[in-house]
C-alpha cells in the first residue's frame, strides 16, 4: 500500500491479479446465483405469462401450450410501426377457440401501452388488457384493470361492431368515450385495438390455422421482410 | 465507534435519505406505495450488509489503485444476485421496482459506506453500519411511501401482496376512492415537496434538540454531497 518499497513493476502486476481475481469471483457468485434461480425463474416466468392469458380469455377452455404456437405478424403499413404483434392461438381439441395478439399502442402519452387482445373465431373480442404503460399515474392510468373498468368496454364489439371507421373516440367521431382528461391515451389504446382487429381480418385464416411450432413470419405482399 | 453510536449515526446522525442525501434517485422515483418503499429498501438492505462485510474482509489488503474498482465489481456482482433472487422468488416485486433494482449498483449509499466505512473497519462494525444505513434509508423510503400513498391513492399497504406473494393475507388500509386521490404527491414533485418537507422536520428538530446537547450534531445545515 502507500509507502510500500515495492517496485512500481509488481506493484502494478500486483494490481492486475488482484483486480482479475476480483474478477473471478464477482463472476462466479453470478454465476452460482443464476444456475440456483434459472429454472425457477423459467418457471415463474411463465406462470406469468399463462396468467395473463386467463385474465383475457376469461376462463375460455384450452388444452394446448399458447407459449409454444404463435405467429408474429408485422405490417407497418396498417399498424404505423415496424414492431412485431404476437399472436398466441388457444386451441381446444384441437380446434381453435380463440387467438390472443400482444402489442403496443406506441402513440400513448408517454411512450408505448403494451396491449393484450383475446378475439374469438369470429372475430369477436373476448378481452383486453394494459400488460404495461408509462401513461401519468392518476390521469392515464385508468387503462390499468384495477383502477377502472374502462377496458371493458372493448368486449363483445369486432372490427364490423362498430363500423371500422368508427373505431375512435367520441371526440374524433368515433363510438368510444374517451376518458375525461386523457384523450391522447383513451385514442391511442381505441386506435390500436382498431387496427390490430383489421390485421385480424387480414389474416385470419393464417391465424386460425394449423399449429406451428415457435415463431414464424407471416409475409403479406404489402409487408415483405427482408 | 461503539456499536450505539452506528446505529444513531445511521438511523438518525447521518441518515442516508434525510442527512447525507445519498441514493435520492431511487428514494424519489420508487416512494410511491408502502409496498415498493419496503421492497427497494429491504434490497437496498441486504445489499448494503452483504457489501460492507464483505468490503470489511478484502478492504485493507487491496491497493489504492484498484481498491475502488474491486468494490464496485463486488457490488454489481451482489445487487444482480438480489435481483435473480427477487426474480425468482417475488417476481411480483421484481417487476414492480423494475430498472431501480439494478440500479442500486449506482446507489453512492453503498459505495459511500464501503469507501468511508467499511474498508476501514472490522468486520462485525461494517455488518451493523451496513443494517444501521440500510435501516435508516428503508425507514425514509417507506415513510416517504407511505404518506404518498396515502396522499395520492387513499390507501396504505395496498400492493403490499405484491411483497408478501399473492397469497398474502392483505389488502392493505382503504380510507378513501382511489380517484379523489392528490395525484400531485404520485408525481416526482411531490416527492421532492415531500422529501423537503422531511428535511425541514428534521432540521427543525435538530435545532431544537441542539441547546441541551451541543456539540454532539456532526451535520451542518446544508448536505455536503447529494447525489443519486
Amino acid at each position: 500500500m502507500a509507502g510500500n518499497p515495492e517496485r512500481p513493476a509488481r506493484r502494478t502486476v500486483r494490481a492486475a491479479i488482484l483486480l482479475a481475481t476480483a474478477a473471478i469471483a464477482a463472476f462466479g457468485l453470478v454465476a452460482i446465483v443464476h444456475e440456483a434461480t434459472r429454472d425457477r425463474i423459467a418457471a415463474t416466468t411463465r406462470a406469468r405469462e399463462l396468467a395473463r392469458f386467463d385474465q383475457v380469455l376469461g376462463g375460455l377452455p384450452h388444452d394446448n401450450d399458447l407459449l409454444a404456437d404463435t405467429l408474429t405478424l408485422r405490417d407497418p403499413e396498417l399498424l404505423g410501426t415496424t414492431e412485431a404483434v404476437t399472436a398466441y392461438r388457444a386451441r381446444f381439441h384441437g380446434q381453435p377457440v380463440a387467438v390472443v395478439l400482444e402489442f403496443d399502442a406506441t402513440d400513448g402519452y408517454s411512450g408505448a401501452i403494451r396491449l393484450l387482445l383475446a378475439i374469438a373465431p369470429d372475430g369477436t373480442i373476448l378481452g383486453v388488457r394494459t400488460v404495461s404503460h408509462h401513461e401519468t399515474p392518476g390521469l392515464g392510468d385508468f387503462i390499468d384493470v384495477g383502477k377502472s373498468d374502462w377496458m371493458q368496454r372493448f368486449s363483445g364489439k369486432s372490427r364490423d361492431n362498430p363500423a371500422a371507421a368508427r373505431w375512435r373516440v367520441r371526440k374524433d367521431g368515433g363510438d368510444f368515450d374517451q376518458y375525461t382528461g386523457a384523450t391522447i391515451t383513451s385514442r391511442a389504446v381505441v386506435g390500436a385495438i382498431g387496427r390490430t382487429l383489421e390485421l385480424f381480418a387480414r389474416h385470419r385464416d393464417e391465424l386460425l390455422g394449423d399449429e406451428s411450432l415457435g415463431d414464424e413470419l407471416l409475409a403479406t405482399p404489402a409487408t415483405i421482410q427482408p | 465507534m461503539t456499536p450505539a453510536a452506528i446505529l444513531r449515526a445511521g438511523f438518525r446522525d447521518q441518515n442516508p435519505g434525510l442527512v447525507q442525501l445519498l441514493g435520492l434517485c431511487p428514494l424519489l422515483a420508487v416512494s410511491t406505495s408502502l409496498g415498493s418503499g419496503l421492497g427497494l429498501g429491504l434490497a437496498t438492505l441486504a445489499v448494503l450488509i452483504a457489501s460492507n462485510g464483505l468490503v470489511s474482509l478484502v478492504g485493507r489488503t487491496l491497493p489504492a489503485e484498484i481498491r475502488i474498482a474491486v468494490f464496485v465489481l463486488l457490488i454489481a456482482a451482489l445487487v444482480t444476485a438480489v435481483e435473480l433472487a427477487l426474480s425468482a422468488w417475488l417476481p411480483g416485486l421484481h417487476a414492480a421496482l423494475g430498472i431501480f433494482l439494478p440500479l442500486i449498483v449506482t446507489n453512492c449509499l453503498v459505495l459511500a459506506r464501503a469507501e468511508a466505512f467499511a474498508s476501514r473497519q472490522p468486520v462485525g462494525a461494517a455488518l451493523l453500519d451496513g443494517f444501521a444505513m440500510g435501516g435508516g434509508f428503508l425507514v425514509v423510503l417507506v415513510a416517504l411511501g407511505s404518506v404518498r400513498e396515502v396522499l395520492g391513492r387513499g390507501s396504505l399497504g395496498g400492493d403490499l401482496h405484491v411483497l408478501l406473494g399473492s397469497d398474502g393475507l392483505t389488502s392493505g388500509l382503504h380510507l378513501f376512492d382511489g380517484q379523489h386521490g392528490f395525484l400531485l404527491a404520485l408525481l416526482p414533485p411531490g416527492a421532492f415537496i415531500l422529501l423537503g418537507l422531511g428535511l425541514a422536520w428534521r432540521q427543525w428538530r435538530q435545532a431544537t434538540a441542539a441547546v441541551p446537547a451541543s456539540g454532539a450534531g456532526v451535520t451542518s445545515g446544508m448536505p455536503g454531497e447529494a447525489a443519486s
